[in-house]
């Protein structure tokens, strides 16, 4: 007799699914980077996803769990890719591991695993290793030097001399420290006058992989696999309180599109911030967490010591996630008039 | 055009439906036996009042309803009774419960039927009648209909739904009965209509359903009814009787409420045509319109006696070889029937052969990943993760402060889980024990009030007892000390003792009653043996001379 | 120094007349933690537990006197809530948990001695001398002190049978803990 229970009809929905459509939706901008930036980023997301799947495995064989169900599910290899886009494509190849274990093991394994993490595994590896390892955290490919995947790759595994003429700072790491040496300064517009560095709008070839994100993220809202409150909360509390600073002294601030689109304001709005484990869960909740995440970005990135500020801000929310969603429970059919 | 609302989630899976709607409804072929469950709906359990070797009509009662919320059970064909007691029953637990088993003799004859005209009966007599018929909710709560046919005293009634909508996948009976039948169930809604007085009557269906559509608004035409037939947007659970309401009129019944005390009341297109059937017919409801289908060869409606076994019934549309269980109800809320022999029953719309290939069986659950597809499913807007958490702790506590019990276990939450976890299963679960629990809690709590009387009864009583003693010590102390005075004086007439008085007063008040028993006795069995008929008078005498055999007479035996 | 020791005695007075006061504003009258256990027991008044009834049991925890594995028809999951109230350890019952169940007085052998009605606790036996007896099933608890009483022998106790009505739902078998995938293969 089968006690198998209603409904007996299923959508055709699973993690697998779900992870697969965000791991899809992340290929447009990873082409766009190593287009750009160079394909040393592929060396790092083939790093990053073996290290995943290898700490995984071993995770679930120590806690017992049925490995063919779990590896499949998708979820490490989201991680993994995620921490590989946020940490700089030229880091020693160590970095990347140490950050993935870190993430599988501690932030994800030992919380409960799939499902039970209270923090975002990758914003926890890349905090650990920006805490632990400030220098090569902020190593970022100089884009005046064009390197070849073999060059690159002979940097990231320590093969070739790591040369400062490598490396420079991210734009948004560029204006913090450009304004903070010249306080009477030429201004923001004029810094950003500078192509070279800061592109278009936000940053010499980063802008057009934070477009790619962008494009990406609307393509999850588009089959259901985010909703529009926490990109919409983020994006919108980021333009809300840069736009305000940038109308009250243009020349210390920069505008809102150009912090919009710098630094990991897309990645974090529509890939980071809206991991549903560790994210608030009601509609009014969602929109909270992605706007308090949006204007801890702008604190930390403009007016505290790291030049970017998505993961931080995205680990405070988490913290706050079950007070949020204990304050925003919608009502519920027939009960709307507080009856 | 009536503006229609929107409830929020639902899902829309495949309805297939097509299958079974090519051919009209057949009637099903009579069984080898019929055993009819005496529990088909809610409420009291009917009592039997058939034995063993009784033979029964078509129709005739054969449980007696149990209190007001209760409605009577009927033979579902004429025959023989094989046997009163346990069986196995529809029910997902797989137990057995009380049935009375027919053998059918072949004839299938009605009891007398009396078609009545409802309008000269006070409502009172209509709600009556329906309940003798049996008359329950149709659509799959199997709640008997007289009971929801009183509007609340304060609020007046405003709209009337009749539900049409029929959302499940796979089921089509409605459909089929609004497109044959459609006349009957409009004038049963007439019925209902007449005894709530509701301002407007909306009769919804899914506008999946044209033709039903088509053949309600030509019933409404033909008997010059003022009932809206609306074709609402196809989406599950519109069918659910408070989402359909909401569509309908924008009203939210929640759970703690009646729907009734908004103004507004839902009863299913079946559940009319029942009505009218046991009004204008005299016909109690004894068999119902089934859809077989699933993975079968021959898809099919069928007009079905209640009480046929499930097996001999699916053998009609040819299943095939690969069926491995019988699903009663839709594949969404129905169940897997604990073996093909258990019977129809009133509650039983649509049988679907089971597969596996049919319905894939579910892939190994995930941990929840929390996130909210299955909130934004929910058509009640619960936070289904929430429940499911807690539930699975066992923080039944908790389960509830998430309003488990305002699930309507529609299985949407379920339906769009990418972990597969049986949310459902685990709502049920968590209501299931709350309840167990709070009526445990209510027997200690009884169990703790009468064991506080009882200790204070015997305290009183040790009381009362040394009292008396005391009483009767300083009594015999009186009287020896009265008899020291007699003695001395002259010797009196002895008046009666008080106490002799308080007997003789008892023995006269005791056989006062006696004659008033006997006097009420004889009252009763003079009652309505003006106009019998001759077989009437020898089936009294008959009964009479049992009583006697069993009892002995009422002069012998009084004492 | 002086002053520092001025201080200290200040507060040490101000502080003590603060809570001397709150004690009596607010005062708790009996004991309420007698009352919670007591809500937690079956109050089957049986006596299982070696105390005369549920609430002298109740009483006894309170003060520290008894171990809260004594209840039977409390079974486990009454000791489990008992140690989530005090703070206890989980033990194991101190006796084998039984079904919940009925007492039935078998109708041949009553000889209405009304011994039983005398020894029910809740009184759910109904019956008069030389006539008989009949124990309202609904308000019975199994209890089995009216077992001892009867000079025949006619009560038997016997576990309620689940019904299609008292039937509850399973909790959900969870397919996650075994280390190969059952349905994947």
């Amino acid at each position: 007799m089968d006690f198998s229970t209603p409904p007996y009809l299923l959508k055709n929905a699973s993690v697998t699914r779900v992870m697969a459509q965000v791991l899809l939706a992340l290929v447009p901008a990873i082409a766009v980077y190593a287009w750009l930036i160079g394909p040393a980023i592929l060396i790092q997301i083939a790093l990053a996803t073996m290290t995943a799947l290898v700490a995984e495995t071993l995770m679930l064989k120590v806690r017992n769990r049925p490995l063919a169900l779990f590896l499949t599910d998708g979820s490490a290899v989201v991680t993994g890719w995620l921490i590989a886009l946020v940490f700089p494509p030229l880091a020693p190849w160590w970095l990347v591991v140490v950050g993935t274990l870190f993430a599988i093991v501690v932030a994800k394994h030992l919380y409960g695993g799939l499902g039970q993490n209270p923090f975002n595994p990758a914003m926890i590896a890349f905090a650990v290793c920006i805490v632990s390892f400030p220098a090569f955290m902020s190593q970022w490919p100089n884009q005046a030097l064009h390197l070849g995947l073999l060059d690159q790759f002979q940097v990231i595994f320590g093969l070739m001399p790591r040369l400062d003429a490598l490396t420079a700072a991210t734009p948004l790491d560029a204006l913090k420290t450009a304004l903070k040496l010249d306080e009477a300064g030429i201004g923001v517009p004029a810094l950003l006058a500078n192509r070279n560095v800061y592109g278009s709008f936000a940053g010499h070839g980063w802008e057009w992989i934070a477009l790619s994100y962008l494009v990406g993220g609307l393509w999850m809202w588009q089959r259901k696999i985010i909703t529009w409150q926490v990109p919409t909360g983020f994006l919108g509390a980021l333009f809300l309180i840069s736009g305000a600073l940038w109308l009250y002294h243009p020349d210390r601030f920069a505008s809102p599109l150009f912090h919009l689109f710098a630094g990991g304001s897309m990645l974090g709005a529509f890939f980071i911030a809206t991991d549903p484990v560790s994210g608030a869960t009601t509609p009014r909740g969602k929109l909270i967490f992605g706007a308090g995440a949006g204007l801890l970005t702008y604190l930390i990135r403009v007016f505290g010591g790291y030049p970017d500020g998505v993961a931080f801000a995205v680990l405070l929310l988490n913290i706050c996630v079950p007070l949020i969603d204990l304050y925003t429970q919608p009502p519920i059919f027939g009960m709307k008039d507080g009856k | 055009m009536l503006q229609l609302f929107k409830f929020k989630g639902g899902v829309k899976p495949a309805t297939n439906k097509a299958q079974s709607l090519v051919e009209p409804v057949a009637v099903a072929p009579l069984p080898s036996h019929v055993a009819i469950p005496l529990h088909q709906s809610i409420g009291g359990t009917p009592r039997p009042i058939v034995a063993v070797g009784d033979k029964v009509l078509k129709g005739q009662k054969i449980g007696e309803a149990d209190g007001w919320i209760s409605a009577a059970v009927h033979a579902s064909t004429s025959g023989t009774v094989i046997h009163v007691g346990p069986q196995v029953v529809p029910h997902p637990s797989g137990l057995t419960a009380d049935c009375v088993v027919i053998e059918p003799d072949g004839r299938d004859e009605w009891i007398a039927r009396n078609p009545v005209d409802y309008r000269s009966l006070a409502p009172e007599a209509v709600r009556e009648l329906l309940r003798e018929a049996g008359v329950v909710g149709l659509g799959g709560a199997v709640f008997p209909t007289h009971g929801k046919l009183t509007a609340a005293k304060s609020v007046p009634m405003e709209e009337m739904v009749i539900n049409g909508a029929e959302c499940e996948p796979y089921i089509t009976c409605d459909d089929m009965l609004m497109r044959e039948r459609a006349v009957d169930v409009v004038r049963g809604a007439g019925v209902f209509r007449d005894l709530l007085q509701p301002k407007r009557v909306l009769i919804g269906i899914e506008d999946n359903k044209p033709e039903a559509v088509a053949a309600m608004q030509a019933a409404v035409r033909a008997t010059g009814e003022n009932f809206e037939v609306i074709a609402v947007p196809t989406r599950y659970p519109a069918g659910g009787a408070k989402q359909l309401i909401r569509v309908l009129t924008g009203k939210e019944v929640p759970a703690s409420k009646r729907s009734t005390d908004l103004g507004v009341q839902c009863f299913n297109v079946a559940t009319a045509y029942t009505a009218w059937r046991a009004i204008a017919h005299g016909e109690p409801v004894v068999s119902r319109l089934v859809t077989l289908t699933g993975n079968v060869d021959k898809p099919r409606n069928y007009e079905v006696l209640i009480g046929t076994p499930m097996d001999e019934l699916l053998a009609l549309a040819a299943p095939r070889s690969d069926t491995d269980g019988i699903l009663m109800g839709g594949p969404m809320m129905g169940f897997l029937v604990p073996n093909f022999k258990v019977p129809v029953v009133k509650a039983t719309n649509c049988l679907i052969a089971h597969s596996d290939a049919l319905f894939p069986p579910k892939a190994p659950e995930m941990p929840c990943i929390r996130c909210g597809e299955c909130a934004r499913a929910c058509p009640h807007e619960l936070q289904p993760f929430e429940m499911y958490w807690f539930s699975r702790a066992k923080n039944f506590g908790k389960t509830q402060e998430y309003n488990v019990f305002d699930c309507i276990e529609c299985g949407c939450c379920s339906f769009v889980c990418p972990s597969r976890i049986p949310l459902v299963q685990y709502f049920r679960f968590a209501k299931s024990e709350i309840w167990a629990r709070e009526k445990e809690k209510n027997a200690a709590e009884t169990a703790k009030t009468r064991f506080e009387f009882k200790q204070f009864r015997d305290e009183r009583e040790k009381r009362e007892k040394a009292e008396k003693l005391a009483k009767a010590a300083a009594a015999q102390a009186a009287k020896k000390a009265a008899e020291a005075q007699a003695a001395t004086s002259a010797p009196e007439p002895v008046a009666p003792s008080p106490l002799d008085a308080d007997q003789a007063v008892k023995k006269a008040s005791i056989q006062a009653a006696m004659e008033r028993a006997k006097a009420q006795r004889e009252a009763a069995a003079a009652r309505n043996t003006e106009s019998l008929t001759a077989d009437q008078q020898h089936e009294i005498e008959a009964i009479e001379a049992r009583r006697i055999a069993a009892f002995g007479t009422d002069e012998t035996t009084e004492k | 120094m002086i002053s520092a020791i001025a201080v200290m005695a200040l507060g040490a007075i101000l502080l003590g007349a603060a809570l001397g006061y709150a004690s009596i504003k607010f005062k708790v009258e009996g004991d309420p933690l007698v009352d919670k256990i007591e809500s937690i027991l079956p109050q089957t008044q049986c006596g299982q537990c070696g105390f005369p009834g549920c609430k002298p049991y109740a009483e006894a925890i309170a003060k520290g006197g008894a171990e809260i594995n004594l209840c039977p028809p409390g079974g486990a999951e009454g000791v489990r809530r008992l140690a989530d109230l005090l703070g206890r350890e989980v033990k194991a019952l101190d006796a084998k948990e039984k079904p919940k169940s009925v007492a039935v007085i078998d109708e041949n052998t009553c000889i209405g001695c009304t011994l039983c009605i005398q020894a029910c606790p809740v009184d759910a036996i109904v019956g008069a001398a030389k006539q008989l007896h009949v124990i309202i099933e609904p308000l019975c608890t199994g209890c089995e002190l009216c077992l001892p009483p009867c000079p025949v022998e006619c009560i038997s106790i016997e576990p309620i049978v689940e019904t299609v009505d008292s039937w509850k739902w399973k909790y959900p078998v969870i397919a996650i803990t075994p280390t190969d995938t059952p349905k994947a293969a």
